[in-house]
């Protein structure tokens, strides 16, 4: 190698792939680990785009220069795939980090001092910018995961239940906070869609008090499945929140209420034309 | 286009309000927001766009892809150096009305975002900002 | 300029709303119908906003404005297909719609406009 040939640029053009060898072994991994093959594909596609970054002339790494977007994509795939695997946000910059050591072995020794000392401030620039944007994006999808997680936890502790043909139920269970009604409102508009549903019943027997707040909330979700061309029963309510409603001045602007979920069922059944009679004592039920 | 942070389109006429809320659509699918983030933004967004063209003369709106916390959200800013809001507690009221509007542009936008900002005085133009985050 | 083009089905007119739309292009459109509303004695009137994305005041209004003049005319109007993400949108914007028909799809609202003055329902 030439004395001036020791830019981030040349050592790069001039790897034969003892680059990705020497990272991941700085890395701490093992030819014989079962992933070391996934993770020199890993390193590879990384040192290529560095490749792509630096032959276009970019000396210093940024987080929004046209040149890096490659690397940063790179980046940014590599820390989704590690917090999907649960490892640390420090583990993933450390293997970033690591390739400082693999490019400062590639340095020819015979440069003197300063200009030496220079291309090691440029290599540390990059792989610490490397590094730290790492970090940002691993924060990133792991805020993303836990609230795709908590999301799925809110659908499933209120599932939408299809009670009959064209009429659906939400049995709410617990404190009702804005989060968990827009959520609930959400699954169940979209349900009422996808069934075609006519009535949805919503029914509180299983929340503890209801003020004012709550309400509100209660009244957006009816006023947006009346929106959409839906009909709505409130079902469950209970002597004392019916005490409580009348207390707070609670205007329920026409929404129909009943005390039991069977009363609401019954309603339903009655306004979308159905009538529900008992077979005589003895007869043969088909089915 | 796809990996600017910031940017700005101008709000002259009706076909501005339009693009407004196609750049801001363009945003929120980039960002990866959700269906209900997105609409919300952008029916904001077409209020606010609105509300500059015809009551503020025309000016520009001025967007930002900001982060915090890890998180990242959308920030727009509606500018207009038009005759400004005289009292603006009673704009941000429901109901009020300085034409033949409905009265809901300023307080219907502010709780459709998650940060809501204004600035006007007579004389002075006007400057609504509003964020929304993921 | 786009101009909303309006069918007739029997005596009901049917509009599909599928561009995102300028407002001078609504207000036309409400021009339009009512003219034809007019001209042609229609009975009802159905706009199919299911491929709207967005609603927002000013269309809002002019839903409540065709509903309001029709009715004058003695004709029903019944908006069909808004999509969830729409209905939160509107509530929290804190449109009201009084007064203004929805239906879940179009089946569903031509067999409302059909129906007997008395049967069908609104937003109250």
């Amino acid at each position: 190698m030439n004395q001036g040939q020791h830019s981030l640029a040349d050592i790069l053009r001039n790897d034969g792939g003892e680059l990705t060898t020497r990272w991941l072994a700085a890395a701490g991994f093992e030819r014989s680990q079962e992933a070391y093959a996934s993770f020199a594909e890993e390193a590879r596609g990384l040192l290529a785009t560095l490749k792509s970054a630096t032959a276009a002339g970019a000396t210093r790494f940024d987080v929004d220069g046209t040149a890096w977007a490659g690397t940063r994509a790179a980046l940014e795939a590599l820390s989704a795939a590690r917090a999907a695997r649960g490892e640390s946000a420090g583990t993933t910059s450390a293997f970033v980090l690591a390739l400082k050591v693999a490019l400062f072995e590639a340095l020819p020794t015979t440069t003197d001092g300063p200009s030496l000392m220079r291309q090691v401030a440029t290599l540390t620039q990059v792989v610490d910018g490397m590094a730290q944007w790492t970090v940002t994006t691993f924060q990133r999808t792991r805020e993303d995961i836990i609230s795709r997680q908590q999301e799925e936890l809110l659908e499933l502790s209120t599932p939408v239940i299809k009670l009959w043909d064209g009429v659906l139920a939400v049995p709410m269970i617990g404190t009702l906070d804005s989060n968990r009604t827009q959520v609930v409102m959400e699954a169940l508009l979209q349900r009422i869609v996808d069934t075609e549903a006519s009535l949805a019943i919503i029914d509180i027997t299983g929340v503890p008090t209801v003020d004012t707040l709550v309400a509100q909330h209660l009244l957006k979700t009816v006023t947006a499945i009346r929106l959409m061309g839906a009909d709505c029963i409130i079902s469950g309510i209970r002597p004392q929140i019916a005490q409580t409603i009348v207390h707070l001045g609670i205007d329920l602007q026409g929404v129909r209420t009943k005390a039991t979920l069977a009363d609401a069922l019954a309603l339903a059944l009655r306004q979308t034309g159905y009538t529900v009679s008992k077979a005589p004592v003895g007869a043969r039920v088909a089915g | 286009m796809s990996s600017d942070r910031e940017g700005s389109v101008p709000l002259r006429n009706e076909a501005d309000i339009v693009a407004s809320r196609q750049t801001v659509r363009g945003l929120a699918q980039r960002l990866k927001f959700s269906l209900v983030d997105q609409t919300k933004l952008i029916t904001a967004t077409s209020e606010l766009s609105r509300n500059t063209v015809t009551y503020g003369g025309g000016g520009e709106m001025d967007w930002t892809i900001v982060e915090r916390d890890g998180k990242s959200g959308i920030r727009l800013q509606f500018r207009d150096r038009g005759p400004g809001i005289p009292d603006l507690e009673l704009a941000l009221k429901d109901g009020w009305s300085s034409g033949r509007g409905m009265g809901l542009g300023l307080s219907g936008s502010k709780r459709l975002v998650h940060e809501f900002h204004i600035e006007s005085a007579p004389g002075a133009g006007t400057c609504v900002s509003i964020t929304r985050w993921k | 300029m786009n101009r909303i083009p309006i069918l007739q089905m029997g005596t009901a007119l049917l509009v599909t709303i599928q561009i995102d739309m300028e407002d001078q292009t609504a207000l036309a459109l409400q021009d339009d119908l009512v003219e034809k509303i007019a001209a042609k004695g229609a009975s009802g009137v159905l706009i199919d906003i299911s491929a709207l994305e967005m609603v927002d005041s000013f269309i809002g209004r002019m839903l409540a404005s065709i509903s309001a003049i029709a009715s004058v005319l003695d004709a029903k109007t019944v908006v069909v297909g808004m999509r969830p993400a729409v209905a939160i949108t509107l509530v929290e914007l804190g449109l009201s719609l009084h007064g203004v028909r929805t239906a879940l799809n179009v089946a569903r609202g031509m067999a409302m406009l059909q129906e007997s003055p008395e049967a069908s329902l609104r937003v109250e």
